[in-house]
Order: structure tokens, then C-alpha cells, then sequence
């Protein structure tokens, strides 16, 4: 029998330092970093030890992998065994109701000291700041849901096609169409997952002898499409376009390999309209400028800004008064603001047909449900106004309103938060790991459902609960929000900042 | 003269040896005599020290100024983004008017559908609209959030402990999308480092998942059990190694590139012998093969708990989207925090979910659609048989009839222009919609091309005599 000693785990733990400009932005302070690395050390302590005295008491026990190497050895699942399972609660709640503004979040026990959660038929009335439901169209909608029901029935679920066999019907033609207008590209093509988009349409576009730079917060779909490409990757300090220029400038000197300076064959830079863990917009205009000066492609994921940031809700570029026709590729996904699934790329005509030729997820996987295809068509045609009303102006008038009341009130409370204005995506850094369930559990008793995120999300030591802020939520629900929030906030001490007094009182 | 030599020789090194043993002067410095040989030794040592206080010679490197870096940017021209639009790249598939089932309407005719993998006919079953609909009512369209992110809807938990339930396996989990199914189950459990045994022929997302996963894949022949086999033995023959490392053997149920069946009897046997683990891709198979449609291992009647790894598109039989993967509680466990399309990924809308659901129901409560679907396959072979220059090449219970070429014309793309007239005028002329292999730049299958034609339980007879009798028709007009 192999004796499997703990190992310390050999997961990539992202450097502990925090690089300065980031230290800034997340007022991480030397003490706020010690205590929470003491937290993790004492976890991993006690990880140990626990896992020592299961070796012990499984030495007698028959070894019944008979020759086979462990499914998952031991080092791999060390964070998830002995750190997570403890938490397991915080994560993965199911839900018992449309991802609305109100959920029913369903109560789950567990008998083995949260090993496993089984759930239970009762299910508690809670305040939704977790879902990315930023228009609102998750839940019926007057507009779009008899207009996806008739789909459904004429259409059925799915077409069990690829759309280069049978899967393309008017409707997805249609949407095509409508969300290259919508975004100001010539042409666009859509896909049914917005992860699949990313990681089958990079690998087309750059191959071997190609260069990405993609900024180090991106994505995880990103950072895959990126991989199966087979190009060069590197990455430049988030958001920041002095570094984007440094690293451009030293790559095309330097060339493919350091001896011969081969040139590249093309450059692809990839960043995002907003990120989702800190709430911010990405230095679009200044880095478009530094792309065209060096001829780089400049590819942009738009998937939570689409429909929830600027005057019309057409993403980033209107915001930030870019013009669409300077990027080169523009993807997106549905899944956010439109309340459906799916993700679109838009660029020129001739890329577009490049990809519907050479894609493999267009050629091969399963076409996007019609059903869900009309969904999109209707909320586009919501926000754009196209349906006789002004219900698109209204919420995107009122998210706009509602992320900004929300952000100014917990900055005046005191707590840390990431987030530009006008981003409906904002963080409240809690640093410290034990802070994360203390945080969640205090918010589901007193009915608010709040998302945490830690490692890997985020760095080691810049854990935080983040909030979306949705345009079907009313001023009185924000309300409750914030008064919930401030009183747990208080209890687990994330308010590192002075609160301003006069505005504080008011609160209570 | 020789002798002369010698003397000669003899003489100088005589000489030498007296000056260099004659003392020079007679001092005796430090208690060592200056002998002559102290001479040269003092030379030698200067000469080596001169040397190394000389500097080594490196060719002058200057750093480039700001302006020669400015004019190589400047001088950089890049590829552009996509190569030169040739025709074939303008064509488009023909767009449907009505659902995908057995008959469907493009451009304004009502045609016979083989090209829509709706192997048990249920696209358009009012039972699975109905559940759709009240999921769509309750639920809305979309799960507005990732599965760790209160995307968990209860009818996901539903989806997949009913999925066990049918596999007879302990848990399932569920994917947003049938392709990210398998590249995110094959990169969670296989590293750098480990070794995968693949069949040459699997699709595309079996090799992008190889890919993503870093470890060394070795391929075998397609389909062919003695490659395996040699490949198994070659890779762990005296090889200690292997042991401590994950190994797997990664193969399609039904291949999607050419309609074959892989052996499950031999593939266990081997995987047994050799000790690796099998990854089972059943997205075409689930639903179709077994008496009760659960997939290859009922088929050959092995016992699920010795495949390790099973995931599964559900694009096909079940007529819903998304994929689930199944197998061990500590296989699915592991997934649901290591697999990057499961975690990274918004959940699958409900409603789909919700068609999962009944569509598995219905599988469970009507197995002679089985039969139906069986019998159609096997008309369908009758019917083909004898059609000038087109071949049969798939597994005869398979649902993708596959057709290649009986005389290729030697190159992929060629045959495929050829194949694609053919599909063109079978679809205007006679109202039939059959496809042809599609391949990506991506795509490193190198297996030949063909027409594929998807049989359904939903078919008529008189769908299938017409397939038949239109395909003899324009193959014996084109391939003369």
C-alpha cells in the first residue's frame, strides 16, 4: 500500500503580491495582508493535520485503486477537501424561482459537517443581489414571453443541428442581423454559449507565429481560447495602457524567436468591456490609440457591459465614446442583460464570413434554442424601443440610478468598494477568508442573498462579496439592501473607511 | 642516421636538463633554489595572468534608441485578420421556416429532413412543449448566473439526479452546452504529465479538450482494437513510470466523423489488462443503443461502474441542449469546482433542463421507439445498398448513415465539392435535405469525407423509400 503523505498543494496560488497600483485601488493595507495570510496559514495547518489522521486511520483499510493511479490525488483537492467543503453552504444555493429581483432560496442542511448538503422543501423569501439580471428580463417579461412561447411551439426546444447542417432558421438570422445594428458592426454571428464563443473563436483567428496580449484579469474562457490557439500569450498589467505600449513595443523588436526576430504574424490584443470581479471599465479610447499606432487587432468581450452601460445600452463604446468601427472584433453574450443564453461576435463582413466557414463551433455544435434566440430579438427590441414603448429608456435609466445610489451609499458607510460610476457591477472587499461565510450566512438570516467570491476568483488575499445591481430592483428593495448590509458589515468589520457621520445617522 | 638523430636528441635534452637544474644564482630564496626551470614557470605565470586581466571579447551590443524602435514598429505590417474570401466560403446553409422534425419547410416547400440528429422523433412532442412552457412561464428563459452563483435552479438538481436514476449511476452533473461538455471534463482530470490513449477519429471537442489538458495523447488507428492494443503495451511495457501516473483511453460510443461503433467488450478488456480508465463520449449513442436506450455499456451488456468517465451531448436523442457527464460520486464531485465550462459558465436555461426531464421520461416509458427507430435504420440500409458510387461505411445500428465515396477522387476538398452537388440537387430537385461532412481548419480528423443522414423513430417509410430513391437518382447523374 502507497503511503500518500500531505504534500503542500501544488495548485497554482497566484503570487501573493499584490502589484502596487491594484494595493491602491483595494486599500490593502501591511496589517490587512498579514492577518489574512495568518488565517490562510492556520487553515492549512489544520488541513494538514486532519489529513494526516485520516492517512493514520486509513493505513488498515484495503487498498481498492489495485494498481491504478488516484482519480485525484490527494494535493490537488487539498483546498477543496479542507478549506471550501467548510464554506460549501456560501456557494451553489439553489434557487427555487426566476432569477428576479426577489428569489426563493431553497434551505439545505447537511449531516457530515457540510460534506455533503441535501436540500429541504422549505425555501426563504430573499433579496436577489447576486444574479446578473441587470435589465430585468429574467423573469416573464409582457413583451418577450409570449413572443418566445409562440417560438417555442413553432420552432421546438432546439433544431439537434449545427447551424452549418439544419440549425439555422429565420430567427437566427434575424437576431444576426438585429444585433449588428444594435452594436454598429456590418455583420455578426451568433453561437449558444458565450464560454464556447471565446475559446473556439480566438484559436481561429490568431494561430502559431500569432501574439495575444490579453490584460491578466481576463476571463477564464479567454485565457482557454487563448491556450488552443497555439499563438504566444502574454499579458499586461491590468488596465493599463503604458504597460500595454511597453510590452507591444518590446515584442515587435524581439520578434517570434530571439535569434532570428522573425516578425509576428499578427497581434490580437483582448481585454473586457466591464470586469466582472471589480466592477470597472476597461481604458478603452487610450488603448484603442496605442492598438492602431502598432497595428495590433483589438478584440473586445463585452459580455457584462452589452445592454447595461451606456446612454442607449449599447456597451462601452458608447460610453466611453469610442466608435465601434475602430475595434476590430466585438463579442458578447446574452446571458446578463438580455435574460437568455448564447454569445454573438460582430466585426466586418469579411471576418464573419471567414468564421461562419471555419469556426468549429458553428460547424459542429448544436445550434442556440430558437426559443431563446426570440428572447433576445424581443429584449433587444425593448431596449431599442422598437416595441411601441419606453420601457427600454426606463431601465436603463433606472440601473444607471440604482448602481450609482447603491455605490455612493456604501462608500459613505465606510466600506472598501471597487467600481467605477455607471457600472452596475460593484465589490465589497472583505480581504479575509473567514469573513467571506460570516458575511454570507449574517445576509441569508436576514433574507438578503449576497454572492462571495475568494480564491480562485480572485488573488489569495482580496476576497469580497460582490453585488449586481438589476433594473427590476425598486429604491425601497436597495434600501433593505443597504441597511442589511451595513448592520453584517459592521458585525464582521469590512467597513475599513471613516463613514461620514451625518449621512451614517441617517441610515440608522 | 638514425642513430645520429638519437645522439642528437640525446645531446639537446641533456643540455636542457643541466640549465634547467643549474643553479642560477647561487640564492636560495624562501628556502627554494632558482633553478633554471623557475624561469620558464615564472614566464608562464605572467602570461596567464596577463590574460585573464585582459577583458573576454563580447561583439559591441548596443541597446536601440527610441527612434529604431519607432521605425521597426513602424516598418511591422501585419497578416490581416482572415485570408481571402474564396467562393465556397459564400455558401449558406438553407434556413428553416418550421421545427427541425421529420419534415421541415426551406424556402416555402415542405421537405423530408435526414439532417437533424432527432434519433427518437421527439422534436414537436406535446408533452415535452408543454413542460417546456411551464418551466418557461415559472422560470423565464435564462439562469441569469453561474452554477456556484444562485444558478442553481431546483430543476437543474432534478435534471440530474433523473439522468443517474436512468444510467444507474450514483450522481450527474449538468453542462450549459453539448460541445463544452467533453473539453471540460478531459482538461479537470487529465494534466501535464498523464497519458491519454485517443482514437484518431474523435470530433473536434474531444481534441480541443486533448489539447487544453496538456498530457501526452498518443492516438491509435480508428475503430481498430489491435492498434489499441499495441499502443497500450507499447506505452507501459517496462515502463514503472506509468503507474504512478493517470492514465486514459478516450473513445466516442458512436464516432461522429464516420457512423462506427467502438467494441466497449474490448476496449473494457484491455483497460482492465493494462489498468487505464476510459473516458466515454455517448452523445450520439444515449438514447439509442441498449434495449432501454441506455447507451453502449447496456448494449454490450457491460456493467456501468466500469466505464469511469461517460459524458454526453444531449442535442440528439433527448432534443433538448446542454450535455451531462456521469460516472463516480468522486468523479462528479470533483468537477463541480476543477471543470472550467461547468464553473466559469452561466447554468443551462431552465426549460432545456425541464425537456431533459421528459424527454428521459418518455425514453423510460416507451422503449419501442427503440424498435421504431431500429427498423427504420435497417430499411434504410436495404434501400442504399445498391447506389452507383456511393458506399455505406457506418456500423449498421448506427443512427448517422454515413455514405463516402467508393472511388475518392483524391482529394478531401474535391470529394467534397463533388458530395456537396450532390446534397444541392437532392435537396431543389427532389426535396430532400441530406449534409455533407463539414470540416474546420481546426479540425485534425483526417478520416474521409461522406454525406451523413440522421434516421429518426419519426420517419415514414415513404420518407425513407424517398431519400432512397432520390439519392440513386442524382448519384447516377453526377458520378458518372
Amino acid at each position: 500500500m502507497t503511503v500518500l503523505l500531505p504534500i503542500p498543494p501544488l495548485v497554482p496560488i497566484p503570487p501573493l503580491a499584490v502589484p502596487g497600483e491594484v494595493r491602491r485601488m483595494v486599500r490593502l493595507t501591511y496589517l490587512t495582508a498579514l492577518t489574512t495570510l495568518l488565517g490562510y496559514v492556520v487553515f492549512f495547518v489544520f488541513g494538514f493535520l486532519r489529513d494526516l489522521f485520516r492517512e493514520l486511520l486509513d493505513w488498515s483499510k484495503s487498498d481498492d485503486l489495485r494498481g491504478y493511479a488516484p482519480i485525484c490525488p490527494p494535493f490537488e483537492d487539498f483546498y477543496t477537501r479542507r478549506i471550501y467543503h467548510r464554506i460549501q453552504d456560501c456557494f451553489a444555493r439553489p434557487i427555487a424561482s426566476a432569477p428576479d429581483a426577489w428569489i426563493d432560496v431553497v434551505e439545505r442542511y447537511s449531516n457530515d459537517n457540510n460534506k455533503t448538503l441535501r436540500r429541504t422543501s422549505t425555501a426563504s423569501r430573499c433579496l436577489n443581489l447576486g444574479s446578473y439580471n441587470y435589465l430585468g428580463f429574467a423573469a416573464g417579461d409582457e413583451y418577450c414571453t409570449p413572443r418566445v412561447i409562440e417560438s417555442l411551439k413553432k420552432y421546438a426546444p432546439t433544431a439537434c443541428s449545427a447551424r452549418a447542417d439544419a440549425g439555422t432558421t429565420r430567427l437566427h438570422v434575424e437576431l444576426e442581423e438585429l444585433i449588428a445594428r444594435f452594436v454598429g458592426k456590418p455583420a455578426a454571428i451568433t453561437f449558444g454559449m458565450g464560454y464556447v464563443t471565446n475559446s473556439s473563436i480566438i484559436p481561429v483567428l490568431v494561430g502559431e507565429g500569432g501574439l495575444i496580449i490579453s490584460d491578466s484579469f481576463n476571463h477564464n474562457s479567454i485565457v482557454n481560447g487563448a491556450r488552443a490557439s497555439g499563438a504566444t500569450v502574454h499579458v499586461f498589467r491590468h488596465n493599463s495602457p503604458s504597460h500595454l505600449e511597453e510590452v507591444l513595443r518590446e515584442q515587435i523588436v524581439k520578434g517570434r524567436q530571439p535569434g532570428t526576430h522573425r516578425p509576428w504574424r499578427k497581434i490580437l490584443v483582448i481585454v473586457e468591456g466591464i470586469y466582472s470581479m471589480e466592477g470597472e471599465f476597461c481604458k478603452l479610447p487610450e488603448i484603442v490609440a496605442i492598438c492602431k499606432k502598432y497595428k495590433a487587432y483589438v478584440y473586445l468581450d463585452e459580455a457584462h457591459s452589452i445592454g447595461a452601460v451606456g446612454k442607449s445600452g449599447r456597451g462601452v463604446c458608447e460610453l466611453l465614446g469610442v466608435d465601434p468601427a475602430d475595434i476590430d472584433i466585438m463579442m458578447g453574450t446574452f446571458t446578463k442583460s438580455f435574460g437568455s443564453c448564447g454569445g454573438y461576435i460582430a466585426a466586418s463582413e469579411e471576418i464573419i464570413r471567414y468564421l461562419k466557414h471555419a469556426c468549429p463551433a458553428h460547424l459542429y455544435a448544436t445550434s442556440m434554442s430558437p426559443a431563446a434566440v426570440q428572447q433576445v430579438i424581443s429584449a433587444i427590441k425593448v431596449v431599442l424601443g422598437e416595441d411601441g414603448s419606453n420601457r427600454g429608456a426606463k431601465k436603463l435609466a433606472q440601473i444607471r440610478e440604482g448602481s450609482n445610489y447603491f455605490r455612493s451609499e456604501l462608500k459613505k458607510m465606510g466600506f472598501v468598494v471597487l467600481g467605477d460610476n455607471d457600472s452596475p457591477v460593484m465589490a465589497i472587499m472583505l480581504y479575509n477568508l473567514a469573513k467571506l461565510p460570516a458575511f454570507s450566512r449574517a445576509c441569508l438570516r436576514q433574507n438578503v442573498a449576497v454572492v462571495t467570491v475568494g480564491y480562485p476568483a480572485t488573488p489569495v488575499l482580496l476576497a469580497r462579496a460582490r453585488i449586481c445591481i438589476s433594473a427590476s430592483h425598486a429604491r425601497e428593495d436597495l434600501i433593505k439592501g443597504l441597511k442589511v448590509i451595513s448592520e453584517v458589515g459592521g458585525l464582521v468589520g469590512a467597513k475599513c473607511l471613516p463613514a461620514e457621520p451625518e449621512k451614517a445617522k441617517k441610515m440608522d | 642516421m638514425a642513430s645520429a638523430v638519437m645522439n642528437m636528441t640525446t645531446a639537446a635534452l641533456d643540455w636542457v636538463t643541466v640549465v634547467f637544474d643549474a643553479p642560477l644564482a647561487r640564492a636560495v630564496v624562501f628556502g627554494v633554489h632558482i633553478d633554471g626551470h623557475l624561469v620558464v614557470e615564472v614566464l608562464l605565470v605572467a602570461v596567464i595572468l596577463f590574460q585573464l586581466t585582459r577583458k573576454s571579447y563580447k561583439p559591441p551590443k548596443k541597446p536601440l534608441t527610441e527612434k529604431e524602435i519607432d521605425d521597426l514598429c513602424d516598418e511591422w505590417v501585419p497578416e490581416p485578420l482572415h485570408p481571402p474570401i474564396t467562393e465556397e466560403m459564400k455558401a449558406e446553409p438553407p434556413i428553416l421556416e418550421s421545427a427541425a422534425g421529420p419534415h421541415t419547410v426551406i424556402d416555402g416547400k415542405e421537405v423530408v429532413n435526414f439532417a437533424s440528429a432527432n434519433y427518437l422523433g421527439l422534436l414537436g412532442n406535446e408533452k415535452i412543449a408543454d413542460s417546456c412552457i411551464t418551466s418557461l412561464e415559472k422560470y423565464g428563459v435564462g439562469s441569469c448566473g453561474p452554477r456556484g452563483f444562485y444558478g442553481t435552479i431546483d430543476v437543474h438538481l432534478d435534471c440530474e439526479t433523473r439522468i443517474a436514476k436512468f444510467m444507474g449511476t450514483p450522481d450527474s452533473i449538468l453542462y450549459s452546452y453539448g460541445i463544452s461538455t467533453i473539453f471540460s471534463v478531459i482538461p479537470a482530470f487529465c494534466k501535464k504529465g498523464d497519458i491519454i490513449v485517443a482514437d484518431e477519429g474523435v470530433h473536434w471537442g474531444v481534441q480541443n479538450g486533448l489539447y487544453l489538458s496538456r498530457s501526452t495523447v498518443v492516438y491509435f488507428k480508428h475503430n481498430d482494437m489491435a492498434s489499441l492494443e499495441s499502443t497500450l503495451e507499447k506505452l507501459t511495457h517496462e515502463n514503472k513510470q506509468a503507474e504512478k501516473i493517470r492514465r486514459y483511453i478516450v473513445v466516442e460510443a458512436i464516432y461522429q466523423n464516420s457512423g462506427q461503433i467502438a467494441s466497449l467488450n474490448e476496449i473494457v478488456r484491455l483497460k482492465e489488462k493494462y489498468r487505464f480508465r476510459v473516458i466515454l463520449d455517448e452523445s450520439h449513442s444515449f438514447g439509442v443503443l441498449g434495449n432501454s436506450g441506455r447507451g453502449l455499456a447496456e448494449y454490450y451488456g457491460v456493467p456501468i461502474e466500469k466505464i469511469d468517465i461517460i459524458t454526453a451531448g444531449m442535442g440528439n436523442a433527448l432534443a433538448t441542449d446542454g450535455g451531462f457527464c456521469t460516472g463516480s460520486v468522486r468523479v462528479v464531485d470533483h468537477q463541480r469546482l476543477s471543470s472550467s465550462g461547468y464553473v466559469f459558465s452561466a447554468s443551462l436555461p431552465p426549460y432545456l433542463a425541464s425537456a431533459a426531464i421528459s424527454a428521459v421520461n418518455y425514453l423510460e416509458d416507451n422503449p419501442s421507439v427503440l424498435t421504431q427507430l431500429r427498423s427504420n435504420i435497417a430499411l434504410l440500409w436495404k434501400g442504399l445498398a445498391d447506389i452507383l458510387g456511393l458506399a455505406i461505411a457506418s456500423h449498421p445500428l448506427s443512427p448517422i448513415v454515413y455514405l463516402k465515396l467508393k472511388k475518392s477522387t483524391g482529394s478531401s476538398k474535391s470529394d467534397l465539392e463533388l458530395l456537396n452537388i450532390i446534397t444541392d440537387r437532392v435537396l431543389k430537385e427532389d426535396s430532400v435535405f441530406i449534409v455533407s461532412t463539414k470540416r474546420s481548419v481546426l479540425d485534425k480528423c483526417r478520416l474521409p469525407v461522406g454525406i451523413r443522414l440522421y434516421v429518426s423513430a419519426g420517419h415514414s417509410e415513404s420518407d425513407i423509400h424517398k431519400v432512397c430513391d432520390s439519392l440513386r437518382r442524382v448519384a447516377a447523374l453526377v458520378l458518372v
